[in-house]
């Protein structure tokens, strides 16, 4: 079974590599937007999902490398433009996690949502009085078809490194935290380097993720790239799959993500109703995500069996 | 010039400590970190204008009318919607995730009704805001109605928190939810009043809103923001606290907004924000 | 209007049959023009695209069909039929809802969304499908530049200097007239819009000779602007200008007149020109400039205001609403010369003269130049004062009156 995983996973990974040869220009926006949130949630989870903080600074990060790539697009090359951006990102998740050590439950919650407005309004204030250029231009010769592989890969990469991290000393020690944070310390894990760790690994990821979309949207300000609904979608995706899990994050975000557009282009009007009541349906009848739900299922019918992660 | 930036900015957080009542009631005692607050306070806007306009109902009086059927709504929105998320976390920190939640959903729901019954439109009503003179410095009236209003409702809330027995019972669901049970205290019950409270004191602070303010139906989400640091700020749970908390905000807005850039306002209430929570999580005035 | 695949089949194969059983003459007509557009039904742009964008999509809609249809350059009638998808204020959204009605539901035409920075998010994807894009609601200097870049769009709104420079001369003018003096207060909202204007009037303040006594930008998002106003009263400026957006437009107006504050000039940015302006300004909104205008006096566009009014049920805003039906009258015109291909499309909107309500329009370099920049609320309406020497423009009144 252990081997079997990552083999089809393989499998799967090159089919999807091969699909835009197949599919419109609609089919591959759907396909681009599909692996950005599958990227975007699981790399949410790396962290979030065992420590149980839930982080609303996904799209601090996630803008911090869209607007990385605007301010440098013209002036380095873009591997190097990606680089830049991926030590951005993990330089501000150091910041940020040192600051918040001492935060937890709703706290660490509330605190990454303001990281995201100040963020947003320390750039708002740099480029209108420093600058004086609200709003850039991304000028890329980037297909569509180039943004997929790379989120693809980008998406890969991120599963791949949860699954490592999940049966590593580092995934026990973050599953011990997620349970007790009292307990780790005592049976001698080291809480703030392994959070820190496994909070600049998601940053990373996230903030690479901004940069590898942005060429998509051309022109770029704050109130574009910080939208906060991208944090909220990012968390509610991963809670719906299964935060903990190693395929939950995935499962959990490429429903959604077809619902929206569906109800976007059937409901215009009533949207955001549908929406809503989605959400508070997710909450009530699937609280530990789909997998647990699906699991929950499969122990009533048969005799529980071990579990694989 | 300091005395005008002291006026100004005490009438300011005056109406921001109004918009976090609420907040901090159904937060504090329920437990329920309610996302879609803002929405709250938008609907009961929405209401003072229809009432406004459509049957002349002064907003003053609409908003005595508003404010127990902001009770009734949160009364039965906690009996259906929240109280069977607290029975299934029982004592684990899955409210918390839960809450955010499903009333993350609701604040969809809340913003998608008010679009498809009000439309995208900006709305406002033109009601006592002629200039007052404070102390030689112009403010509008409805603000200082605002103010008003706040320093009475937070003022009185203190006072019962502190002197009465219905008080006492809050703060000790607030303060130890898992004792509270074990002196005879209806947890439930006293938590579905503080999210009623909460709830008419957001329709209390929306009305207040809706007379001195422009608003559309997409805007719930900056009056959360707004009530939600002033409650971290202040400590949750905590009247008093955020009470001051407000009046700070306010003070430092218009403070720097006059000595240092009007661009700066919202990036210094961020990081004052987020500084409070550094170097206090549990609030300036929480216990701890 | 809402559409799915084989419900718009079915619509089809309906009218197809209809017009069929009612007339043989017009069998050609039986197939109909598609028409999609992304616009914001939720988010942060719902308010924008929910005054200026839909109603003038839905009426131009409903106009021409009611009318019979598009009218193509056989002399054939085709009606149009809607495909409509919420861009829920996002770009990411946005860019997938153009794909899917060029490369899905393959649409005829396409409308562009609202904002500027909507507008440039798809301006790829309609070059790269080649559909014309007549960009109305997207204010940018680079306008020029992006004509050349992507030569099927048309930009029609000019650009922040525009604005800047249409203020600049009305206050110069006053100024020398020795009715207000030298100083100007003004301030500009922290984003793309506000910071274009302000970058534009800057120059142009000083070149006019006048002297920025008060200059400061806020974020968007600001509710309160007691103080940002109190200090401008303070500064000694006859002129106070903000580049705002509307609910800061409105917010400063409100408070002004709580506190009182009465400059000889008030003018204040997008918001200005809304319907619900005179509401918000307490029925006292006489002498207030803005953004835009309107040549109130015309008959056509007495007449859009009217037909708004009837089947919206709201009037327009008084800038981008009318250019935006004009756009729409000039996409009905080119079809009707040279048909739905868009190459000749866009060639016939590029080159081509058009009778619009908003007068005759002919683009300059693919851009739409004989705008109005500065309007003045006078007599119940919103007036345009600049350029002065255009046919239709009013007097500015300067002192503003008190409120």
């Amino acid at each position: 079974m252990l081997k079997v995983v990552p083999f089809l996973a393989l499998i799967a990974l090159i089919v999807l590599a091969a699909v835009p040869f197949a599919v419109s220009d609609y089919g591959l926006g759907l396909l681009i937007g599909a692996v950005t949130y599958v990227t975007l949630a699981s790399a949410w989870a790396l962290f979030s999902g065992h420590t149980r903080y839930i982080s609303l600074a996904t799209v601090a990060f996630y803008g911090t490398g869209a607007y990385t790539v605007a301010v440098l697009n013209e002036v380095l090359p873009y591997w190097a433009v990606l680089a830049v951006a991926a030590l951005i990102g993990g330089a501000m998740a150091l910041v940020v996690g040192l600051a918040t050590l001492r935060l937890a439950g709703v706290y660490f919650v509330i605190f990454t949502f303001g990281l995201a407005e100040l963020v947003r309004q320390l750039i708002t204030w740099y480029e209108v009085n420093v600058t004086g250029t609200l709003g850039r231009y991304i000028f890329l010769d980037i297909t569509a078809r180039g943004i997929y592989w790379q989120m693809l890969g980008l998406a890969a990469v991120t599963i791949a490194l949860t699954a490592y991290i999940q049966r590593s000393r580092l995934g026990l020690a973050l599953k011990v935290i997620g349970d007790d944070e009292v307990v780790a310390a005592h049976s001698g894990i080291h809480l703030a380097r392994t959070k820190l760790v496994a909070f600049a690994a998601s940053a990373v990821i996230l903030t690479l993720a901004g940069a590898i979309a942005s060429p998509r949207w051309v022109y770029v300000e704050p109130a574009i790239v910080f939208n906060p609904t991208v944090s909220f979608l990012t968390v509610i995706m991963a809670l719906l799959g299964g935060a903990n899990r190693l395929w939950g994050p995935a499962l959990g975000a490429v429903p959604l993500f077809l619902i929206f557009e569906f109800l976007s282009a059937h409901f215009p009007d009533t949207y955001s109703i549908f929406l809503g009541l989605l959400f508070i349906g997710v909450v009530f009848a699937l609280p530990d995500g789909v997998l647990a739900g699906l699991d929950k299922l499969k122990a009533k019918r048969t005799q529980p069996k071990e579990r694989t992660a | 010039m300091a005395l005008t930036t002291l006026i100004l900015g005490l009438v300011l957080g005056g109406t921001y400590a109004l918009l976090a009542l609420g907040l901090t009631l159904q937060y504090g005692i329920a437990r329920i970190m309610n996302l879609a607050y803002g929405e709250f306070t938008l609907v009961a806007a929405f209401c003072l204008v229809a009432l406004f306009q459509g049957a002349g109902i002064p907003p003053l009086w609409a908003m005595i009318a508003v404010a127990p059927a902001g009770y009734a709504v949160g009364w039965a929105l906690y009996a259906v919607m929240m109280r069977p998320l607290v029975t299934r976390a029982g004592n684990s920190g899955r409210l918390e995730v839960d809450s955010i939640l499903a009333t993350f959903g609701l604040l969809f729901l809340i913003q998608g009704v008010l679009l498809v019954v009000f439309g995208a439109n900006f709305t406002s009503i033109s009601y006592l805001d002629q200039g007052v003179r404070v102390l030689g410095v112009s403010v509008a009236a409805n603000k200082l109605i605002a103010f008003g209003i706040c320093a009475v409702v937070g003022g009185g809330l203190v006072l019962a928190l502190h002197f009465t027995r219905w008080g006492l019972t809050l703060r000790a669901v607030a303060q130890t939810p898992g004792s509270a049970p074990l002196v005879g205290i209806d947890v439930n019950r006293m938590a579905r009043q503080g999210f009623a409270l909460g709830t008419a004191l957001a329709a209390v602070g929306g009305a207040s809103v809706a007379m001195h303010q422009t608003f559309s139906a997409t805007g719930g989400v900056v009056f959360t923001m707004k009530a939600l640091v002033i409650v971290i700020m202040g400590g949750v749970g905590n009247i008093g606290g955020a009470l001051v908390a407000g009046l700070a905000l306010g003070l430092v807005e218009t403070f720097v907004a006059t000595a240092i850039d009007p661009g700066l306002t919202l990036a210094a209430t961020f990081a004052i924000f987020l500084g409070v929570l550094l170097w206090r999580p549990q609030g300036l005035f929480g216990r701890g | 209007m809402i559409n799915t695949p084989r419900l718009r089949a079915l619509k089809r194969a309906v009218l197809g049959t209809a017009l069929a059983l009612g007339s043989a003459s017009i069998l050609a007509a039986a197939d109909t023009v598609t028409i999609g557009y992304a616009v914001a039904r939720t988010g942060a742009n719902a308010t924008g695209a929910g005054i200026t964008t839909i109603p003038n999509y839905e009426l131009w809609v409903k106009d021409v069909n009611a009318a019979g249809g598009l009218t193509l350059p056989d002399g054939s009638q085709r009606m149009i039929e809607v495909v409509e998808y919420d861009n829920r204020s996002s770009n990411e959204d946005l860019v997938r809802a153009i794909e899917r009605l060029a490369s899905q539901d393959k649409v005829d035409l396409i409308l562009p969304p609202w904002g500027t920075g909507g507008n440039l998010a798809v301006a790829p994807l309609f070059a790269r499908f080649g559909y014309p894009q007549l960009a109305v609601t997207a204010v940018t200097d680079k306008a020029p530049d992006f004509a050349k870049r992507w030569d099927r769009s048309f930009w029609m709104l000019g650009g922040g200097h525009d604005y800047a420079a249409g203020l600049v001369d009305t206050l110069k003018a006053a100024h020398e007239a020795g009715t207000i003096n030298n100083k100007v207060a003004v301030v500009s909202v922290a984003d793309g819009f506000g910071i274009d204007l302000i970058k534009g009037a800057r120059p142009a303040f000083k070149e006019a000779g006048f002297d920025l006594v008060y200059d400061e930008s806020y974020p968007l998002g600001t509710s309160d602007f007691a103080a940002i106003l109190s200090e401008a009263q303070g500064s000694g400026a006859d002129s106070f200008v903000a580049f705002s957006y509307p609910p800061g437009s409105f917010g400063m107006v409100k408070t002004a007149q709580s506190m009182g504050y009465n400059p000889p000039v008030f003018y204040i940015g997008v918001g200005g020109a809304f319907p619900i302006f005179p509401k918000i300004a307490d029925g006292k909104p006489t002498g207030v400039m803005a953004i835009g205008g309107g040549d109130a006096d015309s008959p056509a566009i007495q007449d859009y205001f009217a037909r708004h009014t009837e089947v919206i049920g709201t009037p327009p805003d008084s800038w981008a609403s009318a250019i935006t039906y004009a756009s729409l009258q000039m996409l009905a015109q080119a079809v009707e010369r040279v048909g739905l291909d868009h190459e000749a499309l866009a060639q016939e909107i590029s080159t081509g003269t058009f009778d619009t309500v908003i007068g005759t329009v002919k683009l300059e370099d693919n851009q739409l130049r004989d705008l109005w920049w500065t309007g003045q609320w006078q007599d119940g309406a919103f007036r345009a004062v600049n350029p002065a020497d255009k046919a239709g423009a009013s007097v500015p009144v300067i002192p503003k009156p008190e409120w």
